[in-house]
C-alpha cells in the first residue's frame, strides 16, 4: 500500500469531490439559549437549561454574535449575504436530539456563492462555495456499561445547541491534496475571523467529504459515498485517497457502487459502511414558527464587513510582494497565528527600537526556522500545522528584536544567538541578561583574536600547506579551528581575515 | 369552616370588588383563596374542571399577599404616601391556569399521559408576570389534550362538564378554565387559543374570553400546540376582570423572539364603571357584520341571539355596514393543515427519554413506538399524522406551501375589512358569532372529528390572521349561553374591551344576565355522576 499522498490517480477515473464542514463558533452562549459554550472538559449535562434540554414550553432566541460570524466568514469567501434569511426546523428522531427537528436553515441560508483559493503542489485552486449557514449542534451519546455490565447509552446534552456553521463546497474539487488543502485555507481564514478555533481534534471542526469519480470525459456524477470521521488534515486527504481507491476498485471489477455513508478508520487506513442510503431522507423542512425571519440591516453588514481582519491570501501576498518574503516563508508564517503574531510584533518592535538592520527577511528566517522548529518540539511532532500559539506566548517580539539586531551588527555569532534564542523560548528571560550569563558577546577585537589565529596556525602544519598550495577550502577549516578554540564566540569573519593576513605573510612559522 | 353561603357570597365577586374589599380588610386573601378551593374541591367530581390543586401554594401566595396589604395599611396610617390604592390590582386574586402552563415544580400535563409526572423547573413567563402582581394561582385547569378539541373530552384525565348542563361540554380546549371560571372556582383564569380555545368555550360557559393577538403575550413556558397560531389569553366573567387579567400578563418578552416589542395600553383604566358612560364608548363606532360568518349549520337559537345583539348595538349609537371575508370558507382547511403540521414537531419532543411517560420495550425505536403509541390519545395522534403528512416530501407544496399562500389571502380578507375596500368604508371592528352552537352533549363530536373541528370556523379565520378577537356573552338558546365575537385588528385589544364593556353596559338589565349557571352541581355529592361517566350514560344511549 502507497502512501495516500504519493497514491498516483488512475488516467481513466476523475475524481470529484465537495466538502461539507461544520464549524463550532466562537461565541459565549449558545446558538438559541444563555448557556455556556465552555463545554470542553465540563461534567456532563452541566451546560443545560430548560431551552438547550428541549423542555415543554421553552422558545429559542437566535444568538446575534453567531449570525455575525457567519456573515463575516461569507464575506470572506466572498459570498451573496441574503437580505432576508429564515430558518428552518430539520425533523428526525435520535436521542440525541432533545426537541425531535433541529433548528437550521435550509431553502434560505445566510450566504450562498462564495468561493476560497489556495495553493496546492500543483499550483493555485479556486474551489466554489455553494452555502454557509447557521444551526444548533446536536448532544453527545455515550455508550458504555452500567454497573450491572449491561450496555447502556447515556446522553451529555453540553453539545446540544452549540452554535454550528456549515459551510459547503461545489463539488469542484478533484484530488485528496485539494481537499486537504481547502480544509487548511478555510481553517486559517475561520482562525482569522475569530469565528472558530476549529480543533478538529476537539470536534470543532468537522469535515465529510463526498466522494465519487466517473470516466474522465463523463458530465454526470457518479455513485458518491460520504466519508466521515475524519479527524486531522491528514486524515482527510488518506481517507479520500484511499476512498477514490475503493471505488476503482469496484468499477474495475464490473461491481456496482452503492450510495452510502463511510467512516475513515485511521488505525487501519481504510474506510468502511456505516449507513446504506435507501432513497434520500425526508426531514419535512419547513418554516421555524418561533424565531421571525431575519432581516440584514445593510448598516449592520457594513459594520460587520469594517470588522473583517486582514485574511490570510491578502497577509501572504503583503508578506510576499511587500517585505519581500518568500512564498514559503510567507506560507509557513500565515498558516500559524502564533508564528504571524510574533513575525508581525517583533518588525513592530524592531521599528520601535530603532534597530534598522533588523530587516523583514531577517525576522521571517528567525520565525520560520528557530522559533516554528522549537514550538513544533514543545507541541510534539504529530502536530501539521505547529499549534503555537502558547509558545508565541513566551516569546517576547522585543526581545527577538534585539537579537537579531545583535546577529546584525556583529555583536552574536549565528550559532550564539540559536543558543540564546532556545533559552529565551524555554525561560523567558531577556536576551541581554542570558548573553551575558553565558558569557556569549562576540570577539571581535583583533588584539584578542592574534594568540588563537597564532596558535591554529602553529598546530595545523598540514593545512596551512594546503593553503599555500592553492586549496582555499583549508582556509574554512583553520577558520573552524579558530572558532573551536574561542567556543563559538569569535568574528569568523574577522578570523577569516586575520588568518589570510598570517598565511600571506609567510607566517611566523616559516 | 366557611359557611356555604359565605362561600358564595365571597366566590361571586367580581376582581375589582375582591380587590377593594381586601384593601378594605374585609377579608384576608387567605379567606378569599379558601372560600374558591372549597368551592372547587367540592365541586370536582361532578365538573372535572381541574387537572391539578396547588392548595398549598396558594395559601402561601394569599398569606404573602395579606403581608403586603398589612404593610400597606401600616404604611398608610403611618401618615406615608404609599395608600393601598397603589397596590397590584390582582394582588390576592385567585387565578386559575390552564394545565399547559409551566411552572417550577408543579406538574403541567397538557392533559396528556405523555406528560404525566413531568414537574416543570422553570416558570413560564406569565407564571412570573401573576406571581409579580400578587395573584394566588390555585392550580391547573383540565383542557384537550395539547389543546387539540373544542370539548376538553380530548383530555387523558377525563372530561370536564359545562355548568350549565353538566350532561353538556364546556367547549375546548380551555374548557377546564372557563368551567371553573363560570362555576365561581376562580374569578379568572387563563387559557391558550389557538383556534378558538379561549372564545369558543367563553361562549359555551357564558363567560368572557379574549384571544390577543400573536406576539400581545409571551409564549415563553406555554407547552407549544402551533406556534405559529397560539396565544395566550384571559377569561373572566365580566370584561373588566378578562381585561385585569390580560393587563398583568401582556407586554414584550425576549425570551419569546415573536412575542411583540409594543407598549401594553392601561386597558382597565379604559373601562368605565358606570354604564351610561360606557355605552356611550358605541357611538361613533363603526362595525363590520361579516356575511361569511353566519356558516351552514348555524343553529337559529344562536343566529337569533347574535342578530339581536348586533340590533342592540346599532341602537345604541353604532353604525353596522355588512362586509364581506370571501376566504372564510377555506379557514378551517388552512388551519387544519398549518395547526397540525406545527404540531407534528413540536410533539416530537414527547419520547421518553428525558422526563414524563416512558415504556421502555427494547431498542431505541421500540422504546418511541411503545411511549408515544401509549403516551398520546387519537386526537394528538390524528394531527401529529395530519401534519407529518402535509409536510412530507411531494405534498409539502401542495398542501403546506398552499396553506400558506390562503392564509395571505385570509390576513388580506381582514386588511381589506378594515382599510376599507369596494366601496365599503372601513370598520373599527368586526361583529360575529363566537360558536355556531350551544354546548353539545358530551360524547355528541367524538366520533366525527370533522363536526368537531366545525365548532372553530368562526374563530380560527382570527388565529390565522394574527388578529385579536373577544368572545362575550349575549343571551341564551334553549336555555344555553351564546357568544358575541368582536374581531380586532392587531393589537387592538382595548377596542375590543370597549366594545364588549359597552355591550355589557347596554344589555345590563336583561333577564339573562341575571342568571347564574343553571346546573351548578352540588357541593360533595358522591352520587353526582363524573363527566366520563356521564359521557358513557349518554354515548350508550
Amino acid at each position: 500500500m502507497t502512501s495516500a499522498a504519493a497514491t498516483p490517480m488512475s488516467a481513466r477515473y476523475e475524481t470529484v469531490i465537495g466538502i461539507e464542514i461544520h464549524v463550532q463558533l466562537k461565541t459565549a452562549s449558545k446558538m438559541f439559549c444563555r448557556c455556556p459554550t465552555d463545554i470542553e472538559g465540563a461534567p456532563p449535562n452541566s451546560r443545560t437549561c430548560p431551552i438547550c434540554l428541549g423542555l415543554p414550553g421553552t422558545l429559542p432566541v437566535a444568538n446575534r454574535r453567531a449570525v455575525e460570524l457567519v456573515l463575516e466568514t461569507g464575506m470572506a469567501l466572498e459570498a451573496e449575504i441574503v437580505p432576508v434569511t429564515r430558518w428552518d426546523r430539520k425533523n428526525y428522531f435520535y436521542p440525541d436530539l432533545p426537541k425531535g427537528y433541529q433548528i437550521s436553515q435550509y431553502e434560505l441560508p445566510l450566504t450562498r456563492n462564495g468561493r476560497l483559493a489556495f495553493e496546492t503542489s500543483e499550483g493555485p485552486v479556486t474551489v466554489g462555495i455553494r452555502r454557509a449557514h447557521l444551526e444548533e449542534d446536536t448532544a453527545r451519546l455515550v455508550h458504555a456499561a452500567d454497573p450491572g455490565g449491561r450496555r447502556v447509552s447515556l446522553v451529555d446534552f453540553n453539545r446540544s445547541g452549540m452554535p454550528l456553521m456549515e459551510i459547503v463546497t461545489e463539488p469542484d474539487l478533484r484530488t485528496p491534496e485539494q481537499a486537504r488543502r481547502y480544509a487548511e485555507e478555510l481553517r486559517l481564514l475561520l482562525r482569522a475571523i475569530g469565528a472558530s478555533d476549529a480543533e478538529m481534534e476537539q470536534g470543532q471542526m468537522r469535515v465529510e467529504a463526498n466522494v465519487s469519480i466517473r470516466p474522465v470525459g463523463e458530465a454526470a456524477f457518479g455513485t458518491r459515498a460520504e466519508v466521515k470521521n475524519m479527524n486531522s488534515f491528514r486524515s482527510v486527504e488518506r481517507a479520500i485517497a484511499y476512498e477514490v481507491e475503493r471505488q476503482e476498485r469496484v468499477l474495475d471489477a464490473g461491481e456496482p457502487l452503492v450510495q452510502e455513508t463511510r467512516g475513515w478508520d485511521d488505525d487501519r487506513g481504510v474506510t468502511y459502511t456505516m449507513r446504506i442510503k435507501e432513497g434520500s431522507d425526508d426531514y419535512r423542512y419547513f418554516p421555524e414558527p418561533d424565531l421571525p425571519p431575519l432581516r440584514a440591516d445593510p448598516a449592520w453588514l457594513e459594520e460587520i464587513r469594517g470588522r473583517l481582519p486582514e485574511l490570510p491570501a491578502a497577509r501572504r501576498g503583503r508578506y510576499t510582494a511587500g517585505l519581500g518574503l518568500s512564498p514559503y516563508d510567507a506560507r509557513v508564517i500565515v498558516a500559524d497565528a502564533g508564528a504571524t503574531a510574533l513575525f508581525e510584533e517583533t518588525l513592530a518592535a524592531a521599528g520601535g527600537l530603532g534597530l534598522a538592520g533588523v530587516t523583514p527577511k531577517l525576522v521571517a528566517n528567525w520565525v520560520s526556522g528557530e522559533y516554528l522548529r522549537l514550538a513544533k518540539q514543545a507541541t510534539g511532532e504529530e502536530v501539521e500545522l505547529a499549534e503555537s500559539a502558547g509558545a508565541a506566548a513566551r516569546v517576547r517580539p522585543e526581545e527577538l528584536a534585539r537579537l537579531i539586531g545583535l546577529v546584525a551588527d556583529g555583536s552574536l555569532s549565528g550559532t550564539s544567538a540559536k543558543q540564546v534564542f532556545e533559552r529565551h523560548f524555554t525561560a523567558g528571560e531577556p536576551v541581554e541578561a542570558i548573553v551575558t550569563d553565558l558569557g556569549l558577546t562576540q570577539i571581535s577585537d583583533r588584539d584578542a583574536l592574534a594568540a588563537a589565529v597564532e596558535d591554529v596556525i602553529a598546530a595545523n602544519a598540514a593545512a596551512v600547506a594546503d593553503y599555500r598550495a592553492g586549496r582555499q577550502q583549508a582556509l574554512g577549516f583553520l577558520v573552524g579551528q579558530v572558532m573551536r578554540a574561542t567556543r563559538g564566540r569569535a568574528n569568523a569573519a574577522l578570523v577569516a581575515e586575520l588568518l589570510r593576513g598570517g598565511l600571506d605573510d609567510g607566517g611566523t612559522t616559516g | 369552616m366557611a359557611s356555604a353561603a359565605e362561600l358564595r357570597a365571597l366566590t361571586r365577586l367580581h376582581v375589582r370588588e375582591m380587590a377593594a374589599r381586601l384593601r378594605a380588610g374585609h377579608f384576608t386573601a387567605r379567606e378569599l383563596a379558601e372560600a374558591h378551593l372549597a368551592l372547587a374541591h367540592a365541586q370536582d367530581r361532578a365538573l372535572n374542571a381541574w387537572a391539578s390543586f396547588d392548595d398549598e401554594r396558594a395559601l402561601a401566595a394569599a398569606e404573602a399577599a395579606d403581608l403586603r396589604l398589612a404593610g400597606a395599611h401600616a404604611a398608610a396610617s403611618a401618615g406615608e404616601k404609599v395608600a393601598p390604592a397603589g397596590l397590584p390590582p390582582l394582588l390576592g386574586i385567585p387565578v386559575a391556569l390552564k394545565d399547559l402552563v409551566v411552572t417550577r415544580g408543579r406538574p403541567s400535563t397538557a392533559g396528556s399521559r405523555i406528560l404525566e409526572g413531568f414537574v416543570g423547573p422553570y416558570d413560564a413567563h406569565i407564571a412570573e408576570r401573576l406571581d409579580e402582581a400578587g395573584a394566588v394561582v390555585l392550580g391547573k385547569t383540565n383542557m384537550d389534550e395539547f389543546a387539540m378539541g373544542s370539548s376538553t373530552e380530548h383530555s387523558a384525565w377525563g372530561p370536564t362538564s359545562n355548568p350549565w348542563d353538566l350532561d353538556r361540554v364546556p367547549g375546548g380546549s380551555s374548557g377546564g378554565s372557563a368551567a371553573a371560571v363560570a362555576a365561581f372556582h376562580a374569578p379568572v383564569a387563563i387559557g391558550t387559543d389557538t383556534g378558538g380555545s379561549i372564545r369558543q368555550p367563553a361562549s359555551l360557559t357564558g363567560t368572557v374570553g379574549l384571544r390577543p393577538t400573536y406576539g400581545r403575550v409571551s409564549r415563553y413556558g406555554i407547552v407549544a400546540f402551533a406556534s405559529s397560531l397560539d396565544q395566550v389569553g384571559p377569561f373572566g366573567r365580566d370584561v373588566r376582570d378578562a381585561a385585569a387579567l390580560l393587563q398583568a400578563v401582556a407586554g414584550h418578552d425576549e425570551r419569546d423572539a415573536t412575542s411583540a416589542p409594543l407598549p401594553v395600553p392601561d386597558y382597565p383604566a379604559e373601562l368605565p364603571d358606570p354604564d351610561d358612560e360606557a355605552a356611550a364608548l358605541l357611538r361613533g363606532v363603526r362595525l363590520g357584520l361579516p356575511r361569511e360568518y353566519f356558516v351552514k349549520g348555524m343553529e337559529p337559537g344562536v343566529e337569533a341571539a347574535v342578530r339581536s345583539a348586533v340590533r342592540a348595538l346599532e341602537s345604541a349609537g353604532a353604525e353596522i355596514v355588512d362586509v364581506s371575508l370571501p376566504h372564510t370558507d377555506y379557514g378551517l382547511a388552512t388551519y387544519y393543515i398549518i395547526a397540525p403540521a406545527e404540531a407534528s414537531a413540536n410533539l416530537a419532543r414527547y419520547d421518553g427519554i428525558r422526563y414524563g411517560h416512558a415504556v421502555r420495550d427494547g431498542d431505541v425505536l421500540a422504546n418511541y413506538l411503545a411511549t408515544r403509541g401509549s403516551g398520546f390519545g387519537a386526537e394528538a395522534k390524528r394531527r401529529i399524522m395530519l401534519g407529518t403528512y402535509a409536510l412530507s416530501a411531494g405534498y409539502y407544496d401542495a398542501y403546506y406551501v398552499k396553506a400558506l399562500k390562503v392564509r395571505t389571502l385570509i390576513k388580506g380578507d381582514f386588511d381589506r375589512a378594515f382599510a376599507g375596500a369596494d366601496g365599503q368604508p372601513p370598520v373599527d371592528a368586526l361583529v360575529a358569532p363566537t360558536s355556531p352552537t350551544v354546548a353539545f352533549p358530551l360524547g355528541a363530536r367524538l366520533a366525527d372529528p370533522v363536526a368537531m373541528y366545525l365548532s372553530d370556523a368562526c374563530t380560527l379565520p382570527v388565529n390565522v390572521a394574527g388578529l385579536c378577537g373577544l368572545s362575550v356573552p349575549c343571551g341564551l338558546s334553549e336555555g344555553l349561553p351564546v357568544g358575541l365575537q368582536f374581531i380586532g385588528r392587531a393589537f387592538d385589544e382595548g377596542r375590543l374591551f370597549r366594545l364588549g364593556r359597552a355591550y355589557e353596559a347596554i344589555t345590563a338589565t336583561a333577564d339573562w344576565r341575571r342568571l347564574e349557571p343553571t346546573d351548578l352541581p352540588k357541593l360533595d355529592d358522591p352520587a353526582t355522576p363524573t363527566p366520563a361517566e356521564r359521557t358513557a350514560r349518554l354515548v350508550r344511549r
